[in-house]
């Protein structure tokens, strides 16, 4: 259907509305990537800046000069996000699966069971107690693990796409023989793949993001994942200019340790994998988030 | 002896019943066995509320003291401050959130074909960021001799603000912040809502004459109201809890702000770390859980008595 000449002009309104919001969503981006790649210098002289005064690359050369520190956040934050995602994705189409099924006589049960955590919880205390006074996991890639694996919210989106799924064809292959675990390995997870992969990533981005758990539980530099890191060095820029990263600073006979850009340029090393990644996983969302009711 | 046999049948075939599902049961232990660990047995250490913890006598070998972990919320002024703070942010974040995102949801669906793709990308950046990052960013703009935002004012022939010793300026840079970055999140969840929505509905309008601005009044908020409230639900029960990250790495933790930017997680969290006082921070803690479940529950029978269709359950 044609649109009308209002519609049209409406049309062009409504473009521009989200061209200004688009804007203002990037441009704290660019200020970021700008002082990374200013010099110091200009930055003391001039501030930070969108476009540099004096591009220099040298906030990346002090960060890949001594890549001790920059290359254990890394370790940790891809060995705690690969083995998480894994398995708090599996567990989450395990958990999710029976609950879906409408002929599941514990269906209601369970899922209130897990829902209801969404609901109430202990807090901060007692679940900080349990970790470190019982699991004993202060200091440890589980402490890092453990906290993100099943997140009900995850099961809701989970859930939400088996529903969909046919009775039928879980009836068709009962009847073939096939025990549960094997129609949930053989036929439920493959059918899966579109919803695996958003929820895979919503998680693979929950680790990789976070903070919290590490701030908690982390304070051994063994196992201080890449966003502790960038809470350490953003609290206290004495942390910078005592690292090694100080040292190679000092190699390069700097007579200023260039702090300002150095932390932009860690910021952007520590966020930025994942930004990239993220647009070519984007398509799958819109199928992926349906925020479908409780009930059921 | 009727009641023996009528028991014995019971069981009986309950028994049958397991057997016939116990495969899928099976299948959900794993999932069950760790809320059980994880979120379960946390419940239990709720009574830490009323215990004064030992570390060396643990969660319950140590001494019951009734009330006294609460009577710091009636004393100090600390308490009234985070209540409040914790309070009016996330009533701010709930509207302003919602009514930004319902609005950008609304306009996407006026916008045909590519473009849409490149705004909900855009749009959807700053979620993926951790908050600590965004600290960074703040800093980059707040950071009183270089930050962007002062060389900005002073551009245009203002005075430079010292941001991080300023409590009033924290009103307004938090909600934008948390704005910025949700925003993306929320219309995207409900466009999708939008996008559920049958097409035969606006067909049928269209063929009645309706204009886009009237589908959207009268087909769209309409039938956008069940998530609307159900995600409104959620977000008042989860009103006393607060976004520990946004206001402990926006404000970069600086003491001089709290009276604007502490609220009750920061507050618990550095009772719990630096002060070590972990009985004020599990009496806040059952404070939170409690008060989260009876405003859940609450709002959600009164919306069940307005509106049958709405409600979370």
């Amino acid at each position: 259907m044609p649109l009308t000449k209002l519609e049209r002009s409406s049309n062009y309104f409504i473009n521009a509305f989200f061209i200004i919001v688009c804007a203002l969503i990037t441009v704290p981006f660019l200020l970021v990537i700008a002082v990374s790649i200013s010099s110091e210098d200009s930055l003391v002289q001039y501030g930070y800046r969108f476009i540099p005064h004096e591009i220099s690359f040298e906030a990346f050369r002090i960060v890949f000069k001594e890549p001790s520190i920059m290359l254990r956040g890394y370790g940790v934050t891809i060995m705690i996000t690969v083995i998480g995602t894994v398995i708090a994705l599996f567990l989450t189409a395990l958990t999710a699966y029976p609950i879906s099924r409408r002929d599941f006589r514990y269906q209601r049960p369970i899922t209130f069971y897990v829902f209801f955590t969404m609901l109430f919880n202990g807090g901060l205390v007692p679940f900080y107690i349990l970790m470190t006074q019982y699991f004993h996991l202060k200091n440890t890639l589980g402490a890092l693990i453990i906290p993100l694996l099943l997140s009900p919210y995850n099961i809701l989106i989970m859930k939400g796409f088996l529903d969909k799924i046919s009775m039928e064809i879980i009836e068709s292959a009962k009847v073939d023989g096939a025990s549960e675990t094997r129609i949930f390995l053989q036929m439920i997870l493959p059918l899966s793949t579109p919803a695996l992969a958003t929820l895979g990533l919503f998680i693979s981005f929950a680790y990789w993001n976070d903070w919290f758990t590490a701030l908690l539980f982390i304070d051994n530099d063994k196992y201080v994942p890449l966003q502790l890191l960038l809470v350490r060095i953003l609290s206290q820029i004495e942390f910078l200019a005592n690292s090694p990263l100080a040292e190679a600073a000092d190699k390069l006979q700097f007579a200023n340790f260039p702090t300002l850009s150095v932390r932009m340029a860690m910021a952007i090393l520590a966020g930025g994998p994942m930004l990239v990644i993220f647009p070519f996983f984007q398509k799958y969302f819109v199928r992926g988030i349906t925020v479908g009711s409780l009930k059921g | 002896m009727k009641l023996g046999s009528r028991i014995g049948r019971w069981l009986k075939r309950e028994w049958i019943y397991f057997r016939k599902n116990r495969e899928l049961l099976m299948l959900a232990i794993p999932g069950i066995v760790y809320k059980l660990l994880i979120s379960y047995i946390p419940m239990v250490g709720l009574i830490l509320a009323f215990k004064f913890f030992r570390y060396d006598q643990g969660i319950f070998g140590s001494r019951w003291v009734g009330l006294d972990n609460f009577k710091f919320l009636f004393k100090a002024q600390d308490a009234q401050r985070i209540i409040r703070n914790t309070l009016l942010y996330n009533f701010t974040y709930i509207i302003l959130g919602t009514a930004a995102a319902l609005l950008f949801a609304l306009l996407l669906n006026e916008v045909s074909g590519r473009m849409v793709k490149l705004y909900q990308t855009t749009m959807f950046l700053p979620y993926f960021i951790s908050l600590v990052l965004v600290g960074y960013i703040a800093y980059a703009f707040l950071e009183h001799k270089s930050g962007y935002m002062n060389s900005l004012l002073q551009n245009l022939g203002f005075a430079p603000h010292k941001w991080y010793f300023e409590t009033k300026p924290w009103l307004f840079i938090l909600p934008l912040v948390s704005i910025w970055k949700g925003v993306g999140f929320s219309t995207l969840v409900y466009y999708a809502g939008i996008l559920g929505i049958n097409s035969e509905y606006y067909e049928a309008a269209r063929l009645d004459g309706a204009s886009r601005p009237q589908m959207m009044m009268r087909i769209t908020l309409p039938l956008l109201k069940p998530l609307v409230i159900i995600l409104f639900i959620l977000g008042l029960g989860n009103i006393f809890r607060g976004d520990f990250g946004l206001h402990y790495f926006v404000p970069n933790n600086v003491g001089m702000n709290f009276p604007t930017t502490d609220i009750i997680d920061t507050y618990v969290y550095r009772a719990l770390t630096k002060l070590g006082d972990i009985n004020s921070a599990a009496a806040v803690g059952f404070l939170q859980s409690v008060v989260g479940l009876v405003t859940i529950v609450s709002a959600n029978y009164l919306v069940r008595r307005l509106d049958k269709e709405s409600s979370l359950f």
